[in-house]
């Protein structure tokens, strides 16, 4: 009887010497795995031209109905993406959102994009709906931010041209 | 008799009448061959080659004619080579036709990847996609990839506007010809074609302005890809997304039957919008097509001038006030007005609206008027078309008069249809005081002087021989004899240069004639009014009447006038001299925006447009058709029955004020022609042919245009008034005064309410104008599209003239509800302006 409560005991002073698995969040933060599915981003072209087209298949897909874009047109002094069509609303609701990536899977142009950030916390139901503005990534590099003002028949094209196989 | 021949389809035997085409009759038993450019409104051309089928025949044994039998007794059949196109051959005898062999497998998916060879697949982004039959066709028979090499794909334009309301995507056409075949063919406004060949073929259009047809929406409905979208919808949601409500255009007579697609939007604040206009099948009516001022007409229910509250005077200010301060005082002023109430009322509002109108002014005595400018809606009650009428199946032994009407832009489904009636051999009788675009297709046409539009019809009833008769032009005796020895006949009476006089004078002329030559009573005979409004004839049935001709003394003597729908200060400020004489009356408006009239009254009533409540209407050929709410109504506006039925109560009568189903039950109680009618039964729908499919989830893969198939009620036709009419005491109506005379006439696009807050259709309303034969312009020394001024009814207005040599000499056209008041015809005094605009 004693030798199991030494055991214990035991056990207890042990793993007071040991790396604790707690962090000290949010001072401190897990990095995620690569296929960590967060927030959703929407993605940029590297000349800050937005991907996503607004063609609402995300929404088709998203088996929660979280997502509701709305399109409009893009002309080339107001170009917002490439091609004819861009997102002019475009709004998840993160309380609906599973974070299943359909949405990600179903775009044709990889505009959405789950990322990494999983801090995601509403003090009402409206915060929970992510506008285009929230969703949309900074613009890197040289790219300029949107609406743009192209020159005619630049961007002509909604998805990028489908090309023969190289070997 | 139409013989019929028996054949097998995929194992299915067929019977149908000879001459049918396999497509046709593989639908018939439920067999879906897959088509691009075939379209069973039209005539097959072949072009697309998708509908390839392996087709056997009876081997004929060529010494004794006669079917070669095998072992087992049964004919041999004998397979071509080759396979055949089923939309273009025709079905015979003992025919045996594979749809489903590998051959046939791999025919077709050789025809998808090949019309896929330079398709864009920007589904994504295309109008299209979800309802796209190129889609459909490439899930189910394409080849899943493709051997052809993607940089040898054609890149073309992608926004071609070929008008401003249809764009058009060179790059999605496959080149099916079926918008061509649709404006060439069906409606015979042969404005956009083909241009090159081969690979560079591409739909062009050659008028000015571009695409100018009031049917291009259409093409649109049929493309079988995303190539041709409307400006008005690009891009406004996917398919998939609407939800569709069945509804009754409300702009013409005709009751096309549509579909309102409706879904939140964003830009409007997360409101239910309409997104589009869809037509709705109901082949009796309008088929699968609609006109473009349906489609895009709509705009006006959305528009931000809408009233959104009561309004009342207050120290000469219109003030906005309570529902129940505003019908408190309006119901008082009424109920004080007694007898001295008239209500005007018009074919803008629905039966249940006009019933309630009814009840509530007769309850104190008082006067329900229509406000029109056209008579006969009694009529036509009594002699108008039967129940069992179809524009679709006239052709040959019918006779169409069409008296005084331009239809293609009073009613343009009617013109559609009654060419195509012609095109099967209907005599078509056009008579009229100038040149309309219906005569292309008559066999006879009665030019007559304006003002003469009675007296005209009125000879055809005497005129039978094939002399001629003094004062009448040969063609009224021929056509007369045409006439009277048609099996069947039907008039459409409509209101091209006439004023109210000319149109009561007319419309007895037309029943006179149909009575005299006994095409009454029956389907396919009688009277049809193309009335402005859309339930003009509804408003008829419910015991509205027009005013007198002069109507100010009706104005005059009224103690409290309630206008509902009708904007008659605007129409013609004239009146609004004898009203001002009256300042003791008391003025109620109840409508969309604040009119005219409503500017001068003492209390506004907002009410709610068709889009957002319940309601029927009665179309010109007397088919009853139920509306459905689309979108949300306005806070704080209510039906016009509603409003009404308040008024009533707040007078201490009761009128149904809830619910529009039960005001219809009142009226099929009430009004002999509704008798058992009710909103269940006219929810009933029938089988139609060709099956449309409906919605994104088209049930097969027929022809496969975006028309909605009909689930909430074809309409039923009202029938006959049992009373036979005697011979109407026609009042002869004459023309004086010399020198110009002012016509109004009907342009489909004009600035009328209900018209102008499209944007979309400014382009095609235009200036106000005034259309003059260049000899008058000359001796006035006016040049085309110049300024004039105009002196009409002593107003002075400026207009464009517009010089044309159809006009009739001596007479000026001014298109009603574009800005110069005219209610009939009228003495005019033109002047040159200074400016000229080039
Ligand atoms: S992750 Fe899944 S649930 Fe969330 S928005 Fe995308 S599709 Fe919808
Ligand atoms: S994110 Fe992708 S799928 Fe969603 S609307 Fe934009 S382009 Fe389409
Ligand atoms: S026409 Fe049809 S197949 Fe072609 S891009 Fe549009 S949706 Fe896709
Ligand atoms: S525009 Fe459409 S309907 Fe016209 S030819 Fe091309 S694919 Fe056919
Ligand atoms: S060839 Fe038959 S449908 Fe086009």
């Amino acid at each position: 009887m004693l030798k199991e409560l030494g055991r214990g005991m035991w056990t207890t002073l042990r793993s007071m010497f040991e790396k604790p698995v707690t962090i000290e969040y949010p001072e401190v933060k897990r990095p995620v795995r690569a296929r960590f599915k967060g927030r959703h981003e929407l993605k940029r072209y590297d000349n800050g031209l937005e991907k996503c087209i607004g063609c609402s298949l995300c929404a088709a897909a998203c088996p929660a109905d979280a997502i509701f874009v709305e399109a409009a047109e893009n002309t080339d002094e107001v170009r917002f993406s490439p091609g004819e069509r861009y997102a002019s609303t475009y709004e998840i609701n993160m309380l609906r959102c599973i974070f299943c990536g359909y949405c990600e899977d179903a775009c044709p142009t990889e505009a959405i994009v789950l990322g990494d950030n999983y801090e995601l916390s509403f003090t009402d139901r409206r915060q929970a709906i992510y506008p285009k503005e929230m969703l949309l990534e900074p613009v890197r590099g040289e790219g300029k931010t949107t609406p743009q003002k192209t020159e005619p028949g630049e961007f002509i094209r909604s998805i990028p041209l489908m090309e023969n196989p190289k070997d | 008799m139409t013989k019929l021949v028996s054949l097998t389809i995929d194992g299915k035997q067929v019977t149908v009448p000879e001459g049918t085409l396999f497509v046709d009759a593989a639908k018939r038993v439920g067999i879906d061959i897959p088509v691009f450019c075939y379209h069973p409104k039209m005539e097959p051309v072949g072009m697309c080659r998708m509908c390839l089928v392996d087709v056997g025949r009876p081997m004929i044994d060529r010494a004794t004619g006669q079917p070669v039998m095998d072992e087992n007794g049964a004919p041999k059949i004998q397979f071509g080579a080759k396979l055949d196109t089923a939309c273009t051959t025709p079905v015979s005898e003992g025919m045996v036709v594979i749809g489903a062999s590998d051959k046939v497998k791999a025919a077709r998916k050789d025809i998808v990847e090949f019309i896929l060879t330079s398709h864009p697949l920007d589904c994504p982004v295309c109008d299209k996609g979800g309802e796209c039959p190129l889609q459909n066709l490439t899930m189910a028979y394409g080849p899943g990839e493709t051997r052809f090499l993607y940089d040898d794909k054609l890149h073309l334009a992608k926004q071609v506007p070929l008008g401003e309301l249809i764009y058009l995507d060179r790059e999605r056409c496959i080149q099916c010809g079926r918008c061509v075949r649709f404006q060439d063919e069906i409606v015979d406004d042969p404005v956009i074609g083909f241009f090159n060949r081969g690979r560079s073929l591409e739909i062009v259009t050659h008028s000015d302005p571009g695409f100018d047809s009031v049917f291009s929406g259409n093409t649109t409905d049929i493309c079988p890809v995303g190539a041709l979208t409307t400006a008005d919808f690009r891009f406004g949601a996917r398919p998939w997304e609407l939800k569709s409500t069945s509804s009754i255009c409300s702009q013409c007579p005709v009751g096309c039957n549509i579909t309102f697609n409706v879904r939140r939007e964003a830009a409007s604040g997360g409101k239910t919008v309409i997104k589009r206009v869809m037509p709705r099948q109901n082949e009796t009516v309008n088929e699968i097509w609609i006109c473009d001022k349906g489609r895009f007409g709509y705009h006006y229910t959305e528009s931000d001038d809408r009233l959104t509250t009561p309004l009342i005077r207050k120290n000469g200010e219109l003030t906005p006030a309570s529902w129940d301060e505003a019908l408190g005082l309006v119901a008082s002023r009424f109920s004080a007005a007694g007898e001295g109430l008239l209500t005007l009322g018009s074919g803008r509002l629905s039966n249940e609206d006009l019933f309630n109108l009814r009840q509530l002014t007769e309850g104190v005595k008082g006067k329900a008027a229509l406000y029109t400018h056209m008579a006969g809606g009694d009529l036509t009650a009594q002699v108008g078309v039967a129940p069992g009428t179809d524009f679709g199946e006239m052709g040959k032994g019918t006779a169409i008069l069409v008296a005084a009407s331009d239809l293609y832009e009073e009613a343009p489904i009617w013109f559609l249809r009654i060419k195509q009636a012609a095109e099967r051999g209907a005599t078509l009788i056009v008579a009229n005081a100038r040149p309309t675009k219906l005569e292309a297709y008559a066999s006879h046409v009665i030019r007559y002087r304006y003002g003469a539009e009675a007296e005209t019809i009125a000879a055809m009833t005497v005129d039978r021989g094939p002399t001629t008769v003094a004062g009448h032009p040969s063609s009224v005796a021929d056509a007369s004899k045409a006439f009277a020895e048609a099996e069947n006949a039907v008039i459409l009476f409509g209101s091209d240069g006439l004023g109210l006089e000319g149109s009561q004078a007319l419309s007895a002329a037309c029943a006179n004639l149909l009575v005299a030559t006994r095409h009454v009573g029956r389907a396919n005979n009688g009277l049809v009014g193309v009335w402005s409004r859309a339930n003009d004839q509804g408003a008829w049935d419910m015991g509205l009447r027009p005013l007198t001709v002069d109507r100010r003394p009706e104005l005059q003597s009224a103690k409290a006038i309630y206008v509902v729908a009708a904007d008659p200060f605007g129409d013609d400020p004239g009146l609004l001299a004898t009203f001002n004489l009256q300042p003791a009356t008391f003025l109620v408006v109840q409508d969309l925006f604040l009119t005219e009239t409503a500017r001068r009254a003492d209390v506004v009533l907002p009410a709610q447009a068709f889009t957002e409540r319940e309601g029927a209407y009665t179309s010109g050929e007397r088919r009853v058709q139920r509306f459905y709410p689309a979108a949300p109504a306005r806070p704080d506006t209510w039906p016009d029955f509603a409003i009404t039925a308040q008024i009533a109560q707040k007078m201490g009568s009761i009128l149904e004020g809830r619910v529009p189903a039960a005001v219809f039950t009142q009226i099929a109680a009430t009004v002999a022609a509704y008798a058992g009618l009710s909103y269940r039964k006219l929810a009933e729908t029938n089988d139609q042919w060709p099956s449309v499919g409906s919605g994104v989830r088209r049930k097969g893969l027929y022809f496969s245009g975006t028309a909605y198939e009909n689930k909430q009620g074809v309409g039923i036709h009202l029938p006959l008034s049992p009373t036979p009419l005697p011979p109407v005491n026609m009042q002869s109506f004459h023309l004086q005064g010399e020198g110009l005379l002012a016509v109004p006439v009907t342009c489909l696009y004009d600035r009328g309410q209900t018209v102008y807050p499209s944007a979309l259709l400014h382009q095609r309303i235009g200036e106000v104008w005034v259309a003059l034969h260049p000899a008058d312009a000359e001796r006035l020394g006016v040049v085309a599209n110049s300024r004039v001024s105009l002196t009409l009814g002593g107003a002075e207005f400026d207009a464009t003239a517009r010089l044309d040599e159809s006009v009739p000499q001596g007479v000026a056209l001014i298109p009603r509800s574009m800005g110069i008041p005219i209610n009939g015809p009228e003495a005019v005094e033109i002047r040159a302006g200074e400016r000229v605009v080039l």
